[in-house]
């Protein structure tokens, strides 16, 4: 039996496909784990799983006003989300969703500060969204621009650009723009040019619910979806079909950018009601794992959007009742994205532990 | 070293991969001093089973027997340890070290490492053996042939004594296989047992002692080599009997297609790839294009496609009934929508002409998927196309939606080649159109070639079989780094001349 010994104690196998209810239940499962691991992380900060998590939850949905606020952080979340969908699919990595924001919320606050007087409110905030897209898209060009003609590595690019667009907002806080003198505060944007309410929430939700429909059509059933679904998968191929992958790479980064745009005028406009150098607070990173959580897929985003919206509001009011730290749901949210990603491990492939090949084979 | 003692004994070996069944219940027999050939069709679970006793899989079920003691590989070390060594396909060569250096790589000897001992190691391996190379010499100076060298270098230098080699010829030209089969010869008379995966039956009936058949993953018989025939062992691969003669017929009118002058490719560091080629193509002819791997034939389609940069030359292309037409500066889209097809398989199969991540219908798209008005995608045509080259060609998919990247090699081609051919091109080209199929499939593809130059379509074939070449085609033109080296008349012409052309220009080069 010495033989029997030297079997490696686990070994994987690879999966032929599996059936599409079993691959969800795995996913949902991991979900739980993920919860259950956050339990254990509440219990070492000092709180009763059970009630933390019932805090968190009433804290997120419990009243109507609770559910708006949540809503709040679930929609730039989601819209940016859709944003770079199209560039991951194409796997360019725009990690520069951040700094679209921004720049879509500065061309907007230009028309909220500026225009708000000359123009009626249905037509100010239409051409600040306009404003803020055409930035936005502008701002995701240039590293596209160079990637297609200079080959440049993107991730690194736009990634920057981040930093220099929330210096701008930083030099318009305080210089051209700045309200007071001596304040570092853009004033407030004049009634018109806020977001009308929607039941009870700034109308940004209708306008991302409307992208994720759009998104999902972009990119399964246009030409242009198809163009950048065989650019992510390879670009010779998509040479040798006769795409120009350069043009294909920045128009998409072009209406990814828009979208980021549009979530920044959406934030600007709706939520903040005015511009500072947080207008995109972390968005445009925390957007990615909504992506890549849903696997790229628009409907998935507003699930997993919501869940992230409602984790982030719960760990505000276990703060404020329980004195559990807040960032206790960014450990949360990690130890999720962690067990989403690993359970795609066991969708594609099984362990096989010693001796269980044997009995496998004899029910086989 | 004792001949005719039982080196490796396979006894029931399975290994499944989810649903499918690579190997099933295999045995196998090897003594020390015999080559085995191992043969089957494409998908047949040869590299599996060699993959078992190399380390790199561990078997469901059954068990490894070296030199008659029951052993369990784990891992590549276990294989050494075993005294098993794998010469694989693709060579695991640091390109900026040097031989000896690549050899003791990974070796984990007490001490300093001591090159100038390596070395001479080396070269006693070399003399015993007949090895022909420099172990001070860098891996990215050396050509195929002497990095596989290397690569068996390394195992003997590791102590192995049971040698597997996966398809060592492919990428060999005629002469440098025989010289190969030579060293392998005195490896055998040196007790060494061996096992080499190959699909050529020639070679098989040339080197080996015995030949083991798989089909299907299910072990078919061992016979000696003395006694068989490669009929005999093409309907033991195969299951049932097939011809092995490729059906040549000329074609009546054959008309000027594509006239290629004087065409230079420079890559992106200016080294000239392409030198000065010319040659014509004619409608209902094969026009075969040999050369050792990486002497310009990607370059030659891919210039002729649009798909890299001319820097001098013209490609004259004349459909029917019009006047010949330039297309140096024309786009990929236009070259392609005036009747030249292109069908490149590259080594890993997929990545150039076909999406991996989706099904038929998706890639027959890639044809199509400009045409019509508005941003929608049309998927009705491409899905019908898909349909009927599922059931023309026969391919092997659950579904026109199942993604091609895991399907078998031969359906991934069946899918490409089945797609240019579709589009009712004038001018076909295909490189490696049999790259890694099976007998019966590659005849299914020459039969289609065949086909499309008896409608009067110029078929340009970039092989690497010099045996298929001067059976299928009607002319062939040989390159030779960049430059063409000659062109001969396939039905007259002897391998060992192409051999020859192969590498002659090359030669003539490097005295220069």
């Amino acid at each position: 039996m010495s033989h029997e010994k030297k079997i490696p104690l686990i070994r994987l196998a690879k999966r032929d496909g599996m059936e599409g209810w079993k691959v969800w239940c795995i996913r949902c499962g991991s979900i739980l784990f993920a919860l259950l691991l956050g339990a254990l992380v509440m219990g070492l900060a000092g709180a009763n799983p059970v009630t933390a998590y019932g805090t968190m939850i009433s804290g997120a949905l419990g009243k109507k006003s609770a559910v708006r606020q949540t809503v709040k952080i679930a929609v730039p979340l989601l819209g940016c989300a859709l944003a770079i969908a199209p560039c991951f699919k194409m796997r360019f990595w725009n990690i520069g969703a951040e700094g679209q924001i921004t720049a879509g919320a500065i061309a907007a606050s230009y028309f909220a500060l500026f225009w708000a007087n000359r123009l009626p409110s249905p037509v100010l905030l239409l051409v600040m969204g306009l404003a803020g897209a055409l930035a936005g898209g502008l701002w995701a060009l240039i590293p596209a621009f160079f990637k297609a003609k200079w080959n440049t590595n993107e991730t690194l690019f736009t990634l920057m650009m981040n930093y220099i667009i929330i210096g701008v907002v930083r030099w318009l806080q305080g210089g051209p723009w700045e309200g007071r003198k001596g304040s570092q505060i853009i004033p407030q944007f004049d009634e018109a040019a806020c977001l009308p309410r929607v039941l009870g929430v700034h109308c940004g939700w209708i306008i991302v619910l409307v992208l994720v429909v759009f998104m999902h059509v972009y990119m399964n059933h246009t030409k242009h979806g198809y163009e950048i679904a065989v650019i992510g998968d390879s670009i010779n191929t998509a040479r040798y079909a006769g795409m120009n992958v350069g043009r294909v790479m920045m128009r998409t980064m072009f209406l990814s950018g828009a979208i980021s745009g549009i979530v920044g005028f959406i934030v600007a406009s709706g939520a903040n009601n005015t511009l500072y150098d947080g207008v995109a607070g972390g968005v445009g990173f925390t957007s990615i794992t909504v992506a890549w959580l849903s696997q790229l897929n628009a409907f998935a985003m507003v699930g997993i959007s919501g869940l992230l919206a409602v984790l982030s509001k719960g760990a505000e009011t276990l703060q404020t009742r329980m004195a559990v730290p807040t960032s206790i749901s960014d450990i949360i949210t990690g130890i999720l994205l962690f067990c989403m990603l690993g359970c795609e491990f066991f969708i594609n492939y099984k362990l096989i532990f010693r001796g269980a090949g044997r009995k496998e084979a004899r029910h086989g | 070293m004792e001949h005719n003692v039982c080196a490796i004994e396979l006894k029931g070996i399975t290994k499944r991969f989810g649903e499918v069944v690579a190997n099933d219940g295999i045995d196998l027999q090897l003594n020390r001093g015999e080559i085995l050939s191992l043969l089957g069709e494409n998908g047949s679970g040869k590299t599996t089973l060699m993959n078992m006793l190399s380390g790199i899989y561990f078997p469901d079920e059954g068990k490894i027997f070296v030199n008659g003691e029951p052993v369990s590989i784990r891992s590549p070390k276990d294989a050494f340890a075993c005294g098993i060594g794998m010469i694989h396909q693709h060579y695991k060569l640091v390109d900026v070290f040097t031989a000896a250096e690549n050899i003791v790589l990974g070796l984990e000897e007490g001490g300093k490492l001591d090159i100038k001992a390596a070395e001479a190691k080396v070269r006693d391996i070399c003399k015993r053996y007949g090895f022909d190379i420099d172990p001070g010499q860098k891996i990215y100076d050396m050509s195929v042939s002497q990095k596989q060298t290397v690569e068996i270098v390394k195992v003997l230098y590791r102590g192995a004594d049971i040698l597997i080699l996966d398809e060592p010829t492919a990428v060999l030209t005629p002469q440098e296989t025989d010289k190969l089969f030579e060293v392998l010869r005195a490896m055998k008379a040196d007790g060494k047992a061996i096992v080499i995966i190959t699909h050529k039956l020639h070679e098989v009936m040339a080197l080996s002692d015995k030949v083991s058949v798989l089909r299907k993953g299910k072990y078919i018989g061992t016979v000696k080599t003395s006694e068989t025939s490669p009929q005999a062992l093409t309907d033991m691969m195969v299951g049932h009997a097939v011809t092995l003669n490729i059906d040549r017929p000329r074609y009546e009118r054959p008309v000027k297609r594509l006239e290629v002058k004087g065409l230079t490719v420079l890559d992106g560091e200016g080294v000239k790839k392409l030198d000065n080629v010319s040659f014509t193509a004619l409608g209902g002819e094969i026009l075969g294009v040999a050369g050792i791997a990486g002497s310009g034939q990607k370059e030659l389609l891919e210039a002729i496609s649009g798909l890299c940069l001319v820097n001098q030359g013209e490609i004259l292309y004349t459909p029917d009934g019009q006047a010949p037409a330039n297309l140096v500066g024309k786009t990929p889209m236009q070259i392609r929508k005036a009747g030249v097809a292109m069908a490149f398989v590259p080594e890993d199969r997929l990545g150039m002409g076909l999406v991996g991540s989706m099904g038929m219908t998706g890639n027959m798209m890639l044809r199509s998927w400009k045409k019509g008005p508005g941003v929608f995608l049309n998927r009705k045509d491409p899905n019908e196309l898909a349909l009927r080259v599922w059931k023309e060609l026969e391919v092997v998919t659950p579904s026109t939606d199942f993604p091609v990247r895991r399907m078998s090699g031969g359906n991934v081609q069946k899918v490409l080649v089945g797609r240019e051919i579709a589009s009712a091109p004038s001018v076909l080209m295909t490189a490696y159109a049999v790259r890694g199929l099976d007998i019966n499939t590659s005849y299914t593809i020459y039969n289609l070639l065949t086909e499309q130059k008896m409608k009067g379509v110029a078929v340009i074939y970039v092989g690497e079989d010099l045996d298929v070449l001067l059976e299928l085609c009607d002319r062939i033109l040989v390159l030779c780094g960049g430059k063409v080296s000659g062109v001969v008349d396939a039905r007259s012409a002897a391998k060992e001349q192409i051999g020859l052309l192969m590498s002659a220009l090359g030669g003539k080069e490097a005295e220069a």
